[in-house]
């Protein structure tokens, strides 16, 4: 199964409750999901600056003088903030690759779950509503955000395995179903070299983006040749700086609904999760058609 | 007019007293407020009441209605009347996925669109959709009649037994095994009849009728290899 939230704000005003909103619909999701959640959340960020989110089984000992060391090692001031199991690494853009280099010497424990100028991604195993107090989502800010609620099929139930996943700078997605030509494809994508660390499914439909977008691609025509060249069942939402995406297999099977008015566009995997949004009986709410894309974007 | 708010009392305690309605009962009206989404709301029902379920719902509404009247002022969720067996399902907004799947009998009504395969695997049930239909619907289809006043997605009636399916706009395509079949006086009745019911203002001779072309589901000596 899995369940999945997406919140796109229109209106800056609802900004600052942003993570209240995903945190409401997500914990709604929690029996389509219940192993673990995640969440990508799209903040500020500082033009030349990169955030870096990273995931520690050993938070405390890892944690404890990361930003020191890593400034060490490049040469460059790095900062920390800790939340729960995760810490974002704030530090020049130019240096995101240098820096994940030297985290595999400085800490090979650490998992990098993303980087970019906005993105923040929260994941890990457990109900969704212990994860959401973990890390606070509800006090989380921003122009948009992706959640997901887990019930494994493809891989097993790990921090890593949970969504959403980012296989390029600011970009993440998140997915409904199973693909069923990963393997084949995983092996094509690095050898293409894209960076794919974990045995989920979902990680090569979100490496396959990122490949597609690297090769000159804009999300949506990304998302269209997905439709192509992936086997398997999936409704996916995407991320990315500035925009949201949506799109569904041919077959449809994965539910989607999805309601918009002039201050967001929401995801759900059901109507349920969009219920507490402020105007939603008023608002357009409508099933994404199949093998259609969808994109909004600032 | 009996009225079960779902924002204080729990789902198990409306289906409870919806099932428990006796055939003669006094309390023929019903209102249930707030569903907000939740599944199998009043999903069982046997006796001749009328539900309004005032708002949307999620997976399984009116599932296995036997003689109520069930009427939901928004959407539906997945497999809204799924298996009904007799009564009435209306639904003023649009519907999800395999709505009316498998239905034996009664008589569904959705105002909006239904999405992919609406009435897969009907086998009785009346349904009238005064939208569109998505990709793959009447699935397997064994009896009874789907009537669309808009247009029908990919696949339309793919391995159909004897569904009939009527429909006004266009067919993206027809499913295996499945074709247009000539509109003879007995079918402009029965879909008159069903429009009448179904409350929609539309013109039988306005629609055409698919159906099996009967090749599939015949045993075949000739084919013998192939099963």
């Amino acid at each position: 199964m899995c369940g999945i939230v997406g919140l796109f704000l229109k209106d800056k005003s609802l900004e600052p409750q942003l993570g209240a909103m995903l945190t409401d619909m997500l914990i709604t999701m929690t029996d389509r999901g219940p192993d673990s959640a995640g969440i990508a959340v799209y903040g500020a960020g500082a033009g030349g600056r990169t955030k870096m989110t990273v995931q520690s089984a050993q938070a405390e000992q890892d944690f404890a003088t990361l930003a020191e060391d890593l400034s060490a090692a490049l040469g460059v001031q790095v900062t920390q903030r800790v939340v729960d199991t995760h810490a974002v690494l704030d530090l020049p853009a130019d240096r995101a690759e240098d820096a994940r280099a030297a985290l595999t010497d400085l800490r090979p424990g650490l998992r990098v779950m993303s980087d970019g100028e906005r993105i923040e991604i929260f994941k890990e195993v457990g109900l969704p509503k212990d994860v959401a107090s973990r890390f606070s989502l509800s006090a989380m800010q921003g122009s948009h955000g992706i959640g997901h609620t887990r019930m494994a099929t493809e891989s097993a139930v790990t921090t890593q395995g949970a969504h959403p996943f980012s296989t390029g700078a600011d970009q993440c997605l998140v997915h409904n179903g199973s693909l069923s030509n990963h393997n084949s494809l995983r092996r094509k994508l690095r050898a293409a070299g894209m960076r794919i660390e974990s045995q989920n499914d979902t990680e090569v439909g979100a490496a396959y983006l990122s490949w597609r977008m690297r090769e000159g691609a804009t999300l949506g025509k990304a998302l269209e040749s997905s439709i192509d060249d992936l086997d398997g069942f999936f409704t996916f939402v995407v991320g990315t700086k500035d925009g949201f995406g949506v799109v569904r297999d041919p077959i449809a099977c994965k539910p989607a609904v999805m309601a918009e008015t002039d201050q967001y566009v929401a995801f759900g995997s059901e109507y349920r999760a969009l219920v507490n949004l402020p105007g939603i009986d008023a608002a357009r709410v409508w099933e994404p058609e199949p093998a259609t894309v969808y994109f909004w974007s600032h | 007019m009996q009225t079960i708010d779902l924002a204080t009392q729990p789902l198990r305690e409306l289906n409870a007293t919806l099932q428990a309605q006796a055939e003669q009962t006094n309390a023929t009206q019903w209102e249930v407020h707030n569903p907000r989404g939740a599944h199998a709301i009043a999903v069982g029902l046997d006796a001749p009441i009328d539900v309004t379920v005032r708002g949307s719902t999620g997976y399984y509404c009116g599932g296995m209605n036997k003689q109520a009247t069930i009427h939901v002022t928004g959407s539906a969720g997945p497999g809204v009347a799924e298996n009904m067996m007799s009564g009435t399902v209306v639904i003023d907004g649009d519907a999800s996925q395999y709505a009316g799947a498998t239905g034996r009998g009664g008589l569904l009504v959705i105002k909006g669109n239904a999405s992919s395969r609406c009435g897969i695997s009907m086998k009785g049930i009346d349904i009238v959709v005064q939208g569109n239909i998505g990709h793959m619907s009447a699935f397997m289809g064994q009896a009874g009649n789907l009537v669309v006043c808009g247009d029908a997605g990919d696949a339309l009636g793919d391995s159909l037994y004897e569904a009939r399916l009527f429909v006004r706009g266009s067919v993206k395509s027809l499913g295996a095994d499945c074709i247009e079949k000539e509109m003879r006086p007995e079918h402009l009745e029965i879909l008159r009849d069903l429009l009448a019911r179904a409350g929609i203002d539309a013109k039988p001779e306005e629609f055409r009728r698919y159906g099996s072309a009967r090749k599939l589901y015949n045993f075949d000596i000739d084919n013998a290899a192939a099963y």
